[in-house]
């Protein structure tokens, strides 16, 4: 069990890092670009806009930490 | 005529992406292996280092030969959507940590600074030898490559299997290899005038760049120009981050003036 959790940490701290937040954002804006999509929208904006929201907050909450 | 042409310059244009963005994060993280590898050498003996490295590689051949194949079976939209999203996720951290690195909000990487911190730990261990290796160096040296080797693992694959070629992904990693590995063994020290920070940021902009643009691909968007637009977004990534290096310079310095006023 102790090995699984290790194991858990170490990918989420390799892919996720110290900000969740930004993991969870990308997260939505890439469903929200699917779901644009499926509605026959141009998305190929969103991704752009969205990452330039993400790491704005992103750095918001580095610095203030 | 012109169309095949069109097609051969965008798959070119893809390649040499893939090739510079693969060789370029596997220098860096090689430059970081190479440190704690030299470290381990110098305090607890080459044999022990160098079994420990040697060890890494081979559990990251065996991980890339596993994983590699697998990937190729995955459907090449489903494979975008959730590599575009961990390149997205895992090159935002290091865009992140550039961009605060250059602003002056994060201390800058010092390769010579951790080959002192590695070397002074090492050399205060006790001994304890295992098959006539010291056990030490070698778990130091193993963990020390394999952890560093794992992003290059994990670039090499995402990057080669979305764009279709493991090969090329991987070959612009031995090129790093070759090349970081010659340089270490020549000057036996560690490699600190390597622009380690410029080279972190430039990969933090390619994994952005091609998490976007396979992101938005794999949830089922177009591009305007195909893979042309990598260029785009690539002007996009670049200029943003430059945007956000010009003003939190200017905020660190107008801390650093109000606490110079305090004092």
């Amino acid at each position: 069990m102790k090995y699984l959790v290790s194991f858990g940490r170490f990918w989420w701290d390799f892919v996720v890092g110290d900000d969740w937040i930004a993991a969870a954002l990308v997260i939505a804006a890439i469903g929200a670009t699917a779901a644009l999509a499926a509605g026959g929208v141009a998305v190929w904006w969103v991704m752009p806009l969205a990452v330039a929201v993400v790491l704005y907050v992103s750095l918001r909450r580095a610095i203030a930490a | 005529m012109v169309r095949e042409v069109r097609y051969v310059l965008r798959r070119m244009t893809a390649g040499v992406f893939l090739v510079l963005s693969a060789f370029l994060a596997s220098a860096v993280e090689m430059v970081e292996a190479l440190t704690i590898v030299l470290a381990s050498g110098v305090a607890r003996g080459w044999r022990s280092s160098l079994t420990g490295m040697g060890a890494a590689v081979l559990a990251l051949a065996v991980i890339v030969a596993a994983l590699g194949p697998a990937l190729t079976v995955i459907p090449i939209n489903a494979l975008r959507l959730v590599v575009g999203g961990l390149l997205l996720t895992f090159g935002l951290q290091w865009l992140r940590k550039a961009i605060l690195r250059a602003s002056g909000f994060k201390a800058l990487h010092d390769e010579d600074e951790i080959f002192s911190r590695e070397l002074a730990e090492a050399k205060t261990a006790a001994p304890l030898l295992r098959g006539g290796v010291d056990w030490y160096g070698f778990t130091l040296s193993f963990k020390g490559v394999l952890l560093e080797g794992l992003e290059v693992a994990f670039i090499v694959l995402t990057f080669g299997s979305t764009q279709g070629s493991i090969p090329l992904a991987a070959a612009g990693a031995a090129a790093a290899l070759v090349l970081v590995a010659g340089v270490g063994i020549a000057v036996r020290a560690p490699l600190a005038r390597v622009p380690e920070n410029t080279l972190k940021f430039a990969v933090g902009v390619m994994l952005t760049t091609f998490g976007i643009f396979w992101s938005t691909e794999g949830a089922g968007g177009n591009w305007p120009g195909s893979d042309a637009a990598l260029f785009g977004v690539l002007a996009f990534v670049i200029s943003l981050s430059a945007l956000f290096v010009a003003v939190l310079r200017r905020r660190k310095r107008e801390q650093l003036v109000a606490a110079g006023a305090r004092a």
